[in-house]
């Protein structure tokens, strides 16, 4: 049987010939995705913004009727619901966000709750609630802190790990990556306004996960490739690490990206958020594997004797007493 | 590399049978499974996102166990003064900023009220409970001990969880969950709920039912402004009530709590045929009930519950019988929410809804149906990539993808761990990165190979120089995922438990178990070339 062979044998791509260009643009892609976060703001969903979220299905329609339900809600004084299919077309999820001045108070996310589906289910008689989440402003301010403690800690305790293992060059580069990788993460959420919720959290993760093995991948060739080909200068002996590594990066790609589009076509409507984040960090953490990971090793100055045990005083003159070259 | 022994094979295949097996219950239902009644019965525990059912987060202020018990405070030390022979008298007894002062009339009178008030101060356990200081020589000031405030709310947090405990009892829910979280909190979980409306409302009541004696002189338009006179306070009325939006003024002291009954139902007013709750005290009670209104016949009390004024009838008889009938404007439904809550008794601190989370059962199993495909289809089309790219190498790690799969199931099960919607995302992208692994393995041989290193060498080899990188790989993730599933919340963790135990049974299948089987092929095959 024939074998299918994703990448030719022997490529030579000048994969880090266009490092500097790229390096900066993925700077300024950095620095655009927080000055999105800034300016944009992210789409907090009732984890992290406090409120009400209610999926509803419309048994005896067709449609749910999503302008009606708009101004259905907004009457009760809460400012303007977000409501969207979901799902199915007469399946609906009304978002109502936690008014500023309901923040501090422990139970108005349940009230307002209460009041929204109320108001629906004496409208509408066929509605059926499917879910319903309530976040208080206490909780949701929780919700943030602990996702940002436990991404925080996560990054650094992987960078300090790479560092140990390898060496801080390394480590640098990887968080780096790493850092990367959430900037355009959040860039992209707040690009498109996108619902930011705790799932998102879990989602990040997975991109870390895997931009981290993909960078691994890459810096245990780049060291084993240091200790064979000594002389040979830097930028070249990237190229050949990323091109040696570039047919199993093609192929893990293609494995995940097979695996994750079913659950985005197919899978339930509340993982739609959570895969397609997972999906799109799929490219950003390969991408960065090798245009921010590897090139930081050029300018923090990695060589071959981070690797290669140094030959002491002593031994030195011991060579020179037997007359060795 | 390539050396198995025996006993290394039967290790390696042992390990997989009981893992594998332990997946089983979660697979099939276990009533057509012959499973050996000896054995433990291990399940994944389904997620209330999957499961269907609510998820409740309940939590006290603190601060109103503190008034409560400075409360219980003044009653004490009135009337540990009040019943002193010879009697000591105080002034006005003040509370605030959470501490408790009072003036002796008799300066004389110091060490005699000091030495009263001593149990009390020290109170039962081994930390004190309140400092006693005295200003100006006769004014006793008792402030709370942190630690004595501490271990009231722990004790109020406990009787609150029984209480929540027996409440949803009474609905006749299966299986809740009811755990202390934290200090203030209590997290309750009850799968397959249909209606979480009535929980939250019982839950959200605090059933605190007191009967005092209106405050006939205060001025009407005092009580409208609220302002209340000295010795007593203004409680409004509920809303379900006909005065709704009026206000009532009653005597602070001299009513008396219904905590001391036997028993609550919901039932009908004879006369009015209006749902009420008939209440029994239990002896104790009875007697305070009969002495209240039999001192006070003629005269209106009110019946309040939770600071609001239900009704407040006129005593028309002394009612001696033990037994009460409390109106209010219910209906059936809040009528029996209330006999419920009063049966569990009143909970010693409120409770306030802070997070909510319902999904119906219809949601939960769509979700499980489309995940399940979603996997299928995303397991077959992996698969059939390995296949092509890999030959015999792709079989191998097809099989050990299929062993993982198990693995995961049964190790979850084993730990009694909850299987969440993104658990499933998690096991979706655990199936595409588990194969990694044999990816690079599979590379690094193809690789070896080329460079002219003979069968047996290009096989040792290419596992002996991947697994540096999947180990380097796997060992960050698990620090990423562990960190994750100890400072993440809800989902993040539902997640990051299958990342992480999809890691060590990654690396066991994809890296071990193939090895095991790639070994055994060579010795029997011994093939001169390799097709990857």
């Amino acid at each position: 049987m024939k074998l299918l062979k994703l990448v030719p044998d022997n490529t030579n791509i000048k994969f880090l010939k266009l490092r500097l260009p790229l390096f900066i643009m993925s700077l300024v892609l950095i620095a655009a995705s927080w000055g999105l976060v800034a300016v944009k703001g992210i789409n907090y969903g009732v984890d992290f913004a406090g409120g009400q979220e209610v999926r509803l299905t419309f048994e005896q329609q067709e449609e749910a009727p999503i302008p009606a339900l708009r101004e259905l809600v907004a009457g009760l004084g809460y400012g303007t619901p977000v409501v969207q299919e979901f799902g199915e077309p007469n399946q609906v999820s009304i978002r109502v966000r936690l008014p500023e001045e309901a923040e501090n108070v422990p139970g108005a996310a349940t009230e307002i709750g209460n009041e929204v589906i109320q108001i629906i289910e004496a409208e509408y008689s066929d509605v059926r609630r499917d879910g319903n989440d309530t976040v208080s402003g206490k909780v949701a301010g929780e919700f943030r802190n602990d996702a940002v403690f436990a991404l925080v800690a996560a990054m650094l305790a992987v960078a300090l790990y790479i560092w140990i293992r390898f060496e801080w060059q390394f480590g640098v580069g990887g968080l780096f990556a790493l850092f990367h990788d959430v900037s355009l993460t959040l860039g992209m959420f707040a690009l498109f306004q996108l619902e930011f919720s705790l799932q998102i959290i879990a989602a990040i993760l997975a991109i870390i996960g895997y931009s981290l093995n993909d960078t691994i991948v890459v810096y245990d060739r780049i060291r084993e490739n240091l200790k064979k080909y000594r002389k040979m200068p830097l930028p070249e002996l990237l190229d050949l690490s990323v091109n040696e590594t570039l047919a199993r990066t093609v192929m893990t790609s293609l494995t995940l990206l097979v695996a994750l589009l079913p659950l985005l076509l197919f899978g339930p409507a509340s993982l739609f958020g959570l895969t397609a984040a997972i999906t799109l960090g799929l490219f950003v953490g390969t991408y960065s594997s090798v245009y921010m990971a590897a090139p930081l090793l050029i300018w923090l100055g990695v060589n071959s004797s981070s690797f290669v045990p140094q030959e002491s005083v002593v031994d030195k003159q011991e060579r020179i007493a037997r007359g060795e070259a | 590399m390539l050396d198995f022994p025996t006993w290394k094979k039967v290790w390696l295949w042992g390990l997989t049978l009981v893992a594998c097996f332990a997946a089983m219950p979660s697979i099939f239902a276990t009533a057509s499974l012959p499973w050996p009644e000896a054995l433990p019965d291990p399940e994944v525990n389904l997620g209330l996102d999957l499961a269907g059912g609510s998820h409740i987060l309940l939590e006290a202020d603190p601060d109103q166990v503190g008034s409560q018990r400075l409360e219980n405070l003044e009653e004490n030390v009135r009337t540990l003064m009040r019943n002193a022979s010879p009697r000591v008298r105080i002034g006005d007894v003040a509370t605030n900023n959470g501490r408790l002062s009072f003036i002796l009339d008799n300066p004389a009178n110091l060490d005699r009220a000091r030495e009263l008030l001593l149990p009390t101060v020290n109170g039962t356990g081994l930390t004190r409970e309140w400092d006693l200081s005295v200003v100006d020589g006769q004014r006793i000031v008792l402030t709370p001990t942190s630690a004595g405030m501490s271990s009231a709310v722990t004790q109020a947090m406990d009787s609150a969880t029984e209480v929540v405990r027996k409440r949803i009892d009474a609905l006749g829910t299966r299986e809740p969950t009811i755990i202390r979280q934290g200090d203030t909190r209590i997290v309750v979980q009850v799968p397959g709920l249909q209606d979480p409306d009535q929980l939250k409302e019982l839950l959200g009541q605090t059933a605190k039912l007191e009967f005092k004696l209106v405050d006939q002189n205060a001025l009407p338009s005092d009580v409208l402004q609220g302002i209340a006179r000295a010795g007593s306070e203004i409680f409004p009325y509920a809303e379900s009530s006909q005065f709704a939006g009026q206000s009532v003024a009653v005597r602070r002291l001299g009513g008396i709590r219904g905590d001391n009954l036997t028993g609550a139902q919901q039932g009908f007013d004879p006369q009015t045929n209006e749902p009420v709750v008939n209440i029994q005290f239990d002896q104790q009670g009875g007697a305070r009930f009969a002495r209240l209104t039999t001192e006070n016949v003629n005269r209106p009390f009110a019946i309040i519950l939770d600071s609001e004024v239900l009704s407040a009838p006129n005593i028309n008889e002394p009612i001696l019988g033990g037994q009460a009938q409390i109106s209010g404007g219910f209906t059936v439904d809040t009528a029996n929410n209330l006999a419920i809550s009063l049966r569990s008794g009143a909970l010693p601190v409120d409770l306030t809804v802070i997070e909510e989370r319902t999904v119906g059962p219809d949601l939960g199993a769509d979700s499980i149906r489309r995940g399940t495909l979603a996997m299928m289809i995303g397991s077959v089309a992996v698969i059939v990539l390995m296949i092509v790219t890999y030959g015999r190498f792709g079989i191998y790690s097809t099989i050990a993808l299929g062993f993982n799969v198990l693995m995961i199931l049964g190790i979850m099960a084993g730990l009694n761990t909850t299987l969440t919607l993104p658990g499933i995302a998690g096991f979706v992208l655990t199936i595409g990165a588990a194969v990694d692994a044999n990816v690079l393995i599979n590379e690094r041989i193809r690789e070896e190979r080329k460079r002219g290193r003979r069968v047996i060498a290009a096989v040792e080899n290419g596992y002996k120089e991947a697994s540096r990188a999947i180990y380097d790989a796997n060992i960050t993730n698990f620090i990423a995922g562990v960190l994750l599933f100890l400072f993440g919340s809800g989902p993040v963790r539902g997640f990051a438990v299958v990342l992480v135990i999809g890691l060590f049974t990654s690396v066991f299948t994809a890296v071990v178990l193939t090895r095991m089987w790639v070994a055994g092929w060579l010795r029997k095959a011994r093939p001169s070339d390799l097709n990857v």
